[in-house]
């Protein structure tokens, strides 16, 4: 299917697709079992320019545009959902800064961000905090010129790995959601340290780790917009973020269904190859429809997006929900066509079926998303 | 440091079939590339550069979508792109490539360093980036693997052999033909592309060059391919089976007839 990209977006996804081929899909099985942080490759990304395309050009990076973010995703994760995460996850952490800081804030943290010589992550999840936003426990307190955080985050992508932090906290206990508040932490701040790395399922070149604030000090003029306004980033930085998951999930899709189309046709049995049995080729026919309707789907919210469109909620809820879902059929699919083969780990296809589970839960899971859909059609229809 | 990096567009070989009644080279629908031996070249002259300061220049010589490989170099890094290219020069063998090139090498102005991959992956002659040092009357350094030392006036190089290396220093002006271990091609920045797509590519035709006029195109290429053909395959051996010393005093006798 022709997307109608401009030149430009051509260019971006071609060259995400020559590092994908070249520098990702080579380690993708050896970061799978060692869990290292890919650093050599995202400094590849970082030299080719890639962590600008979410950075406004005066700030050294070539303009927010999520659009360009998802091109450049879908086809790093087709090579390896691990390592495409570490990239994704950073553009999360820095859409915050990117959305609700001020000229101070963005001169210090964006021209090093999208340079890719620092990364970023997002930390709002906690243990009794997941998609119940509100019972975040981790507080705020103004003392002078600083805040002094104390709580615990978990789950934090790239955590421990990142050098800049965008993390949520309670300022007002009181106001319940509207108490939260966001601010830029830096890595080393006194009274920041890092607990325990999880040793994960899937996507297990990135790093997820706890997060630990002790009378942390952090200068009040880190903090992002005003006191209060933690869930509006949030939402806002979700909402920009989401189509990047989504897009996730279609790169680690597409990933397989090649991977499963390749082997239908070197595989032989009963003296041809499988891809002449029509049972093969229907599963591959419905992989390849849904996959294209979960690009088609999220080109059109990235656009949206990019656009300046206000209310992309539902939209990204939508690709985000739905290419996830995709993502976790269409490898469970691949797999199958691959046969006891591809239960075996000297096959590539079982870790797409690993690291497609997780876009169905971070940022929010499906049925999360669902629930955000359903108010929103509902909303609409009592116009 | 002013650089110059000759590379040549080449059809992607792991995809090239042979026309089994012409012997010809099928090259309808197949994707041209840049020389994989050329990629190390536009590194190490780009490498320089940023060490050194100057420029790197890039020259080839084919028909006109060969510019889209010289786009690819500036992406990598390079600064600027000559296109050598007219009907005149079609037919060029060795000789006439690299006399021709040398023409495009005077046109261009004043130059530390040439730098070519070591050979193409079509031809695998070996022989244009040598023949460009000969017209130009310049030192080589052929299948250098690593730079030791680099100054502007000269350059101490470790140069591939079967078994080994050797150490050479050479003035400079030079040229050198780089092998793969010397460097790992960079992959270009998103910017690096977008300048490309900007550049100006200089295009040379014969009327720009000094040449005379016996020694380029297929007129002033002593070559001729007399025949292309595919090497039969081999077949399998013959299996002597028996008693040891039966089989010895047999072998014997067949080698001897092979002589004979």
């Amino acid at each position: 299917m022709d997307y109608l990209l401009t030149e430009e977006q051509k260019m971006i996804k071609d060259l995400a697709h020559k590092i994908a081929e070249e520098k990702i899909r080579p380690v993708a099985a050896k970061y799978d079992v060692s869990e290292e942080y890919p650093w050599d490759v995202l400094k590849v990304m970082a030299e080719s320019d890639m962590f600008g395309l979410f950075i406004p050009e005066e700030y050294g990076g070539l303009g927010t545009n999520v659009m360009n973010l998802c091109l450049a995703t879908e086809e790093f994760s087709r090579a390896c959902g691990g390592i495409a995460v570490c990239y994704a996850a950073s553009a999360l952490g820095t859409f915050p800064i990117v959305l609700f800081g001020n000229d101070e804030q963005k001169k210090k943290y964006l021209p090093d961000l999208a340079k890719g010589k620092k990364v970023a992550a997002f930390a709002i999840t906690e243990p009794e905090a997941g998609s119940d936003a509100g019972a975040t426990k981790t507080t705020a307190k103004k003392e002078g010129d600083y805040y002094i955080l104390n709580g615990l985050k978990h789950f934090i992508t790239n955590g421990g790995d990142a050098e800049t932090y965008v993390v949520i906290a309670m300022t007002d206990k009181t106001k319940g959601a509207r108490g939260a508040s966001a601010f830029i932490v830096e890595k080393g701040t006194p009274g920041f340290t890092f607990g325990k790395k999880e040793d994960k399922f899937g996507i297990r070149a990135s790093s997820t780790r706890e997060l630990i604030f002790t009378d942390c000090k952090v200068p009040a003029k880190n903090l992002l917009s005003k006191e209060g306004m933690g869930f509006i980033v949030t939402m806002r930085t979700f909402d920009m973020s989401r189509p990047g998951v989504a897009a996730q999930a279609l790169g680690i899709a597409q990933g397989a269904l090649e991977l499963a189309v390749k082997y239908a046709k070197g595989r032989v049995q009963f003296g041809k190859s499988i891809s002449s049995f029509q049972g093969i080729q229907w599963m591959l026919a419905d992989m390849a429809t849904e996959v294209e309707a979960a690009r088609a789907l999220i080109y059109s919210t990235a656009r949206m997006v990019d656009a300046g469109i206000k209310d992309v909620a539902k939209a990204s809820a939508m690709a985000k929900m739905y290419a996830s879902d995709v993502a976790m059929k269409v490898t469970v699919d691949a797999l199958q066509i691959f046969g006891g083969y591809g239960y075996m780990k000297d096959y590539p296809i079982e870790k797409y079926v690993r690291d497609a589970k997780i876009t169905q839960i971070y940022e929010g899971t499906n049925q999360i998303q669902r629930g955000i859909i359903a108010l929103q059609i509902i909303k609409e229809l009592a116009k | 440091m002013n650089i110059i990096v000759c590379i040549k567009q080449v059809p992607e070989t792991t995809e090239v079939r042979i026309n089994p009644e012409t012997n010809t080279l099928m090259r309808e629908g197949v994707k041209s590339i840049i020389n994989p031996f050329d990629m190390y070249a536009i590194e190490e002259g780009v490498r320089l550069k940023e060490r050194f300061g100057g420029k790197v220049s890039m020259l080839t010589m084919g028909p006109p979508q060969a510019d889209s490989a010289l786009r690819e170099a500036i992406a990598m890094g390079a600064d600027e792109g000559f296109l050598v290219c007219d009907r005149a020069f079609a037919g060029s063998d060795t000789w006439a490539t690299s006399y021709t090139l040398a023409g495009a090498i005077k046109k261009i102005g004043a130059f530390d360093l040439i730098i070519c991959g070591k050979q193409a992956s079509d031809g695998d002659t070996a022989q244009v980036g040598p023949g460009i040092s000969t017209h130009l009357n310049i030192p080589q350094v052929t299948y250098v693997k690593k730079v030791e030392e680099a100054t502007d006036k000269m350059m101490r190089l470790e140069r591939m052999l079967e078994e080994g290396y050797e150490v050479i220093e050479t003035p400079l002006p030079a040229l050198l033909t780089v092998v793969k271990e010397i460097n790992e091609p960079r992959i270009p920045s998103l910017k690096g592309l977008m300048r490309a797509k900007a550049a100006k590519i200089t295009t040379f035709t014969q009327k720009e060059l000094v040449l005379d006029p016996q020694q380029i195109g297929l007129c002033g290429s002593p070559t001729q391919v007399v025949k292309i053909f595919t090497p039969p395959q081999r077949q399998g051996g013959q299996v002597l089976k028996g008693e040891v010393a039966d089989i010895a005093a047999e072998l014997v006798e067949l080698l001897r007839g092979e002589v004979n």
